[in-house]
């Protein structure tokens, strides 16, 4: 099937609001290149699970799109309709899979030598759109926080290298009730701004207490649902003829209830947790990836307002001999490559906030928990620089948001 | 619209060239200043006596090794053994673009064949055309125990062979898998080593639907000299999969002295898995074994004095600046700096202290083999490296 040939009740399978967005949009949707609309559909028939701020962007996508004259549609869409797609891709169920059908699409493009193609009339296209439908800019400057080293005591490494060159590095922080304070800090904007899924608490070790305002999200609380996924991957990988592509596709077609979420409790926030454990290479297992692309996900989707992120000791990775040896070390935690891991996680949860708008007001921070070493970066603090000033974690906050 | 991926991103083949330029000349600058390298003009290669006697050891750096971890200034910690001990006897590349399938398997495949392979990366399939091993056994009539791969478990079992029938069955190299001997050698007690052949790491809870076989005992008793017992014991030392890659490598030399091997290190890749530190710890083990391996190089007399080793990485991994990736943890957008690698090449007939600059391709290593060698890789898409011959 093709674009064109879509008709209203081929959409019986989309959730309501899902549903409705399509069949009032049928005619823009029917006019566009195969090699684009499943990617926007993969987004559409998420509809109903989707963030208030995907939703509000993906409307307006769809609304911008339905103004474009004819001559416009060409000229946006030209370099998709040149790529050359394959008969088995028309063939595929797109509607109903069209996620499965990105991946498709993917490796038909990767072994077609036609990826660059694509990167470039994608990117042409975000330029388009970014110019057409301008991003709403956030009702106040974004906060970012990063805790990490939870469970180490001392580290003579250094640390923040990557953050440091773009903001003001703090040796002299007083670390007494540092996570208590900016736990009120973070719990006071959301207060002040009571905007849903806007303020976050991501944990990755022993949570602390916080607000019930915010959005929590934790791999120690996610645990009962972790092991039932890995049991149930584990069941697929044994059946025969199972592949990695094959392994893929399962876990995609699978519903919250499936690992034992709440299907009375937030459909947004269960949708999000189980994409972060069925999408994410290494959330099952690594608290510290778990943190960083949970918040990655949160950023890129939620595009919070306020993100405090706190990095858990992960399990340590047992050398060959010790599997030989089978000698029971599992749960160990490794500590010094925790605070490693979490220093990158830091750096690029950083790098994905200043992707939103309002990028130039954002601010962040980044502390060794127990510590008195920190970094800030933001408009009020100095690139590249180092100030030995003593300050509690609470008025470093308080400068970053001004 | 969320682009998946392939994800929106920078890289026009004008962005790609000056991204890769750019890449190329942080590593040049970087060399010449700090091993004291020269900008080669003039071929890396001398006269290494009669093709005959050569033997070519190929190492993939891998998989998947960026700048930020290797040769960029933050990274140069992690490769100290290349940097002190190998690179100011090699010959460097400093522009090595990959521009094919960015999955271990497939890149590994083109990397033997000289063409961008387009097999599924998932698949036990063998290449669709010519490998090096067979142009060099065919070509030079050389017998089939002097031409091995060492590799790491999934999917590489058909990385000796192709499907090409202007070569044919019979003419490529035999494949060992170390931990399918593993496997082999730990069977029969009553422990689940199955997890020690999870090496996929992009998908990390994936195992290979392969087990240990009569095969396995007779590589390890027949081939490699080895008992079963002396094999689990030693390998109850080793701390991961590539130190077992080396370790079966020395005892292949030792027994079989093949003139080409190729060696597929792996450990790198556990970066899939999101755990920076894991992926640093993998880059200076590698970094490590490749000086280790030119060491048993210097300490055999088959091989000393006669021996070229080539170490380049299958690609590199998605920068950080890439939205549609998540930095090292994976190699997806097919940005720049997935893209772009290095090569060095050092021993026998290998210019040492030299740099160039210019780009070559993933492909150019079959038929820049070749012309070492003295065979002709007459399917392959890439070229001798002009400056070679």
């Amino acid at each position: 099937m093709l674009p064109r040939d879509l008709k209203p009740e081929q959409f019986r399978a989309y959730p309501p609001e899902a549903r409705k967005l399509a069949v009032n949009n049928l005619r823009t949707l029917q006019q566009l290149p195969l090699s684009f609309l499943p990617n926007l559909l993969s987004e559409v028939i998420e509809l109903d699970y989707k963030f208030p701020v995907e939703r509000q962007r993906i409307s307006k996508e769809m609304a911008m799109l339905g103004s474009l004259t004819p001559a416009q549609m060409q000229e946006w869409f030209g370099s998709f309709r040149d790529l050359s797609l394959s008969i088995k891709l028309e063939h595929f169920d797109w509607l109903d899979q069209p996620a499965q059908f990105v991946e498709q699409l993917s490796a038909h493009l990767w072994s077609t030598h036609q990826l660059d193609a694509f990167r470039q009339a994608a990117k042409e296209y975000g330029n388009r759109l970014q110019a057409a439908v301008a991003p709403d800019q956030p009702v106040i400057s974004r906060l970012g926080i990063a805790i990490i080293g939870q469970g180490l005591d001392a580290y003579d490494g250094q640390l923040f290298r990557d953050l440091r060159e773009h903001g003001t590095f703090f040796s002299h922080i007083k670390p007494e009730n540092g996570i208590q304070q900016l736990m009120k800090g973070v719990a006071a904007r959301a207060q002040a701004h009571p905007v849903p899924y806007a303020h976050w608490y991501v944990e990755g070790g022993q949570a602390v207490e916080h607000a019930p305002m915010l959005t929590h999200v934790s791999y120690q609380a996610l645990e009962p649902k972790r092991i039932a996924l890995l049991n149930k991957m584990q069941a697929e990988i044994k059946r025969p003829g199972m592949g990695p592509e094959e392994l893929r596709t399962i876990l995609a077609a699978l519903q919250p209830a499936d690992i034992g979420f709440d299907s009375q409790k937030d459909l947004v926030l269960n949708r999000f947790q189980l994409k972060l454990l069925t999408e994410g290479s290494g959330t099952q297992v690594f608290s510290t990836t778990f943190v960083q692309w949970t918040a990655r996900e949160a950023l890129r989707r939620a595009q919070p307002l306020t993100l405090l992120v706190r990095f858990g000791p992960r399990q340590r990775q047992r050398p060959m001999n010790e599997l030989l040896a089978n000698i029971d070390g599992h749960s160990e935690p490794d500590l010094v490559g925790s605070l490693v891991d979490a220093d990158m996680g830091a750096y690029y949860n950083w790098i994905n906030q200043q992707r939103l708008p309002g990028a130039e007001y954002s601010s962040f921070i980044a502390w060794f928990e127990g510590s008195s070493r920190a970094v800030a970066l933001g408009p009020p603090f100095a690139r590249g620089a180092t100030s030995s000033a003593t300050a509690t974690l609470e008025e470093l906050a308080s400068w970053a948001v001004g | 619209m969320i682009v998946k991926e392939p994800s929106i991103g920078d890289a026009s083949s004008s962005c790609l060239r000056q991204a890769t330029y750019g890449l190329s000349c942080s590593r040049r600058d970087f060399l010449r200043s700090a091993a004291g390298m020269v900008l080669g003009g003039a071929s890396p290669f001398l006269y290494a006596g009669s093709a005959r006697t050569r033997k070519v050891i190929v190492v993939t750096f891998g998989g998947g090794a960026r700048d930020q971890e290797t040769f960029a200034p933050a990274g140069q910690e992690n490769i100290p053994h290349l940097l002190k001990e190998l690179i100011p006897q090699a010959s460097f590349f400093t522009q090595v673009v990959n521009r094919g399938i960015l999955g271990h398997y497939v890149a590994t495949a083109s990397l033997a064949t000289g063409v961008y392979e387009t097999l599924n990366n998932f698949s036990s399939v063998p290449p669709e055309h010519p490998t090096v091993f067979e142009y060099f056994r065919k070509d030079l009539k050389r017998p089939p125990k002097d031409a091995w791969v060492v590799a790491p478990s999934n999917g590489f079992s058909r990385i000796g062979e192709s499907e090409s029938r202007r070569y044919g069955p019979g003419w490529g190299a035999q494949v060992i898998l170390p931990k399918h001997l593993l496997l082999a050698a730990m069977s029969g007690g009553t422990i689940d080593y199955e997890h020690l052949l999870r090496d996929n790491y992009e998908t990390p809870l994936f195992a290979p639907q392969l087990g240990g076989s009569e095969f396995e005992f007779q590589q390890m008793e027949t081939i490699l000299k080895l008992s079963v017992g002396d094999f689990r014991s030693h390998a109850k030392t080793l701390s991961s999969p590539d130190e077992l890659s080396v370790y079966v490598v020395q005892q292949l030399m030792q027994q079989q002295a093949p003139s080409l091997i190729w060696v597929t290190m792996h450990d790198i890749d556990v970066a899939h898995t999101g755990a920076y530190s894991l992926y640093v710890e993998s880059v200076r083990r590698t970094d490590r074994l490749c000086a280790e391996l030119w060491r048993i190089v210097q300490n055999n007399p088959e091989y000393a004095g006669n021996t070229t080793m080539v170490i380049l990485p299958d690609f590199g991994r998605d920068s950080d600046e890439e939205a549609g990736g998540n930095g090292f943890q994976h190699h997806r957008t097919g940005d720049p700096s997935s893209r772009t690698t290095w090569m060095m090449a050092l021993g026998a007939g290998v210019r040492e202290g030299m740099i160039y600059d210019h780009p070559v391709q993933s492909t150019d290593l079959v038929p820049t083999l070749g012309s070492m060698m003295g065979f002709q890789a007459s399917i392959a898409q890439g070229r001798p490296i002009q400056e070679l011959f």
